[in-house]
């Protein structure tokens, strides 16, 4: 057991996958001498060298599509995108490719693959490094969703992860990455893929987030149960996609009311998604509208201006408030 | 301080040794038995044949939109040969010479353009990928695969294929610039037909050649004549053993021609000329190889009604397959059914059982004709 934050613990799932797994290859820009400019994957390539940890020409829609090669062929390569902000050079190769075929093949070849991307605000960094784009990746059949909200289950999502057969995107808070440190088991840790978590238990709200606005999440919910004597039930999804519907329905079927939080804009996002199956499995239980704390409907904003789009405490606290009284 | 040039000067060599008059470069011409000669020609001629057959099927409403290789079996043939069944190619979705080559059985080939996943399925022994459509996205492919190959040691060469138009297109450079770095064991063979869909290769590339993007990424580049079967056959084999021998990638340019429509929703009267077609009929692939085996006294007597008759068999199997079961089309798309495919599914299998819970399947409603097909005058044009 040790101490470790977000990043040590990514670093240590693929440490420990690769020791086990020489199928197991590491592969984007600055991911082998530098370590990655977050520095997940330090030291792996002095360990592993770098024909397993490739340090690739600038290039993403090579990294995922030789990528796609590799896993047709039987590795299972772990790609890291440097921000999900670039991800768009190579999204027809995870669209197009990566999440079809399995089904093109009809389960002759699939693409077992892990995309590790770092994302969301909060990082005064510049455009295209501060974005939560989950929901195109939530979209798509075939591929599986995965954002982490701490170095514990970080750790074992990945290992969860690269041993899932089917293409996984794997999404990292920057703001994550330092914020805490947590108890991580030396040993092995595989969490399933497509499990939400219920980190609080309450019986008058569910507060339904993941990454980084599980902490909001947890902390409004502290506040509404000190300040206004309302229990909350905070999910953290874990997996965005497949939805663990099962898990949101259970609890709002308890609480009836429910609320979303995600950094991604409101439209079409997750969040849309979340309340359509609350609808569908909790519409008898429900008392008050489906309520969605996101960030706006516009494009970048820029850090300056940046945390009044990002969903924060209050915001949070003022839209379960008017949830609760309805 | 003066400009100095640098070295190596590159320089990109054209190669033919049988031109479309028949004549031959005798100094040149490869070295395959007659058995080969005679093996090939017969692939050529069925590429030739499926072809024409699988046109027609199209207009009759038999098959969907269909890409024709017609004036490229050369280009397929001569290349494809020279690859090993543990070696793999990856095609586009021009490549149904060099598919059947491979061992994709004609019923697959009109599986996939009948719009059934079965047909792009490859056999549990082969080392192919299926045909790609979005342009020049298989090209990474070519190089993980060979990436792999190499990484577990295997001897493995890959083969990928792609036209003019891919050229253009940044997966076509990243797959080339990863491949020259990585010096991975793949030949990419360009498939110069002239015309991507209208657009002619005057305005996709202000390059003098195809084959000079090689240089660029530290490769060698090669232009051949692509309705050359022997030239195609001599570059491949050079190419393909350079590459198992460690000697890394190489672009093979193949000057050809599309003789028929880009896809069966294409009219190519509205972008070329007659006059062009007919130029290029007269370099037809097929016609100067038949003179060579001819002077080698090679050709088969009925040739082409076997050829003939294993398509009509072939046809017939197709047509005889029960309809694809459609409730397997929530089985690949993950390793597991997540729930909501699960009901999903359970929703699409109720409603074929009727609400009789004991009918048989509705109808499943009749597709739209399309575009080129004669049933309709509708869409027509």
């Amino acid at each position: 057991m040790a101490k470790l934050n977000m990043v040590k613990a990514l670093n240590l799932a693929l440490l420990q996958e690769m020791e086990r797994d020489e199928d197991v290859v590491v592969i984007g820009e600055d991911v082998g001498v530098d370590g990655g400019v977050f520095r997940v994957t330090e030291d792996l390539h002095r360990k592993f060298g770098g024909k397993r940890v490739i340090d690739s020409p600038l290039a993403e829609s090579a990294i995922i599509g030789t990528s796609v090669g590799m896993a047709l062929y039987g590795l299972k390569p772990v790609c890291e995108i440097q921000f999900s902000g670039f991800a768009f050079q190579c999204f027809h190769q995870i669209e197009n490719h990566a999440a079809r075929y399995r089904m093109r093949t009809q389960g002759r070849f699939h693409c077992q693959m892990v995309v590790r991307m770092p994302y969301g605000g909060g990082v005064r960094a510049l455009e295209h490094h501060s974005e939560s784009e989950e929901q195109f990746y939530a979209h798509i059949p075939g591929l599986k969703m995965v954002i982490p909200s701490g170095p514990r289950n970080a750790r074992g999502l990945l290992v969860g992860a690269l041993r899932d057969p089917d293409p996984v995107i794997f999404f990292e808070h920057k703001a994550l990455y330092h914020a805490a440190k947590e108890d991580v088991p030396d040993e092995i840790e595989a969490l399933p893929l497509g499990r939400a978590d219920v980190v609080r238990h309450g019986r008058d709200l569910t507060i339904i987030a993941y990454g980084a606005m599980v902490r909001v999440a947890r902390e409004a919910a502290d506040t509404l149960a000190s300040e206004d004597g309302a229990e909350c039930e905070v999910i953290d999804l874990l997996t965005v996609s497949p939805l663990d519907r099962e898990t949101i329905v259970a609890s709002v079927q308890k609480t009836g009311r429910a609320l979303v939080v995600h950094e991604a804009p409101k439209s079409f996002g997750p969040g849309a998604e979340i309340a359509a199956s609350i609808v569908e499995g909790a519409f008898l239980s429900l008392e008050a509208p489906i309520r969605r704390v996101t960030a706006y409907d516009v494009p970048f904003v820029g850090f300056a201006r940046e945390r009044a789009t990002v969903p924060d405490v209050g915001r949070v606290l003022a839209a379960a408030r008017e949830t609760l009284a309805y | 301080m003066p400009r100095t040039p640098l070295e190596p000067r590159f320089t990109v060599e054209y190669l033919s040794i049988l031109d479309s008059d028949g004549n031959l470069d005798s100094a040149l011409e490869p070295d395959l038995s007659a058995s080969e000669l005679k093996r090939l020609y017969r692939a050529m001629l069925l590429g030739r044949r499926l072809d024409e057959r699988m046109v027609r099927l199209q207009r009759q409403g038999r098959i969907g939109t269909f890409a024709p290789i017609k004036g490229q079996e050369a280009s397929q043939l001569g290349s494809v040969c020279t690859l090993r069944p543990t070696d793999w190619m990856v095609p586009s979705f021009r490549e149904t010479a060099a598919m059947l080559w491979r061992g994709w059985p004609i019923e697959k080939l009109l599986m996939t353009f009948a719009g059934q996943l079965e047909g792009t399925q490859p056999a549990p022994d082969q080392h192919d990928l299926p045909i790609t459509i979005p342009v020049a996205t298989q090209l990474p492919h070519a190089v993980g695969l060979a990436y792999a190959a190499q990484y577990r040691g295997d001897d493995v060469v890959v083969m990928a294929y792609f036209g003019d138009g891919a050229t253009s297109e940044g997966d076509f450079h990243e797959a080339l610039n990863f491949a020259g770095v990585w010096h991975v064991p793949v030949v990419f063979v360009c498939q110069n037909n002239q015309w991507a869909i209208s657009v002619p290769l005057k305005k996709q590339t202000h390059s003098r050649t195809i084959a000079q993007k090689a240089l660029a990424y530290g490769l060698p580049g090669l232009q051949v004549d692509g309705n050359d079967v022997l030239a195609v056959y001599a570059a491949s084999k050079e190419a393909v053993d350079r590459a198992r021998e460690g000697g890394g990638p190489t672009l093979i340019e193949c000057v050809t021609y599309r003789l028929g429509v880009h896809t069966t929703a294409d009219d190519p009267t509205k972008y070329r000329s007659e006059e062009e077609v007919r130029e290029w009929e007269r370099k037809d692939p097929l016609t100067r190889f038949v003179e060579y085996l001819r002077k080698k006294n090679l050709l088969e007597e009925g040739l082409e009604q076997q050829v003939d008759a294993e398509i009509a068999a072939a046809v017939k199997r197709f047509e005889a397959m029960a309809p694809p079961d459609v409730l397997t089309m929530f089985d690949h798309a993950y390793a597991e059914k997540p729930p909501e495919l699960l009901a999903q599914r359970d929703e699409l299998a109720g409603r074929l059982r009727g609400p009789d819970d004991a009918g048989s399947a509705p109808e499943p409603p009749s597709s739209p004709p399309m575009r080129g097909q004669r049933k309709t005058s509708r869409w027509q044009n």
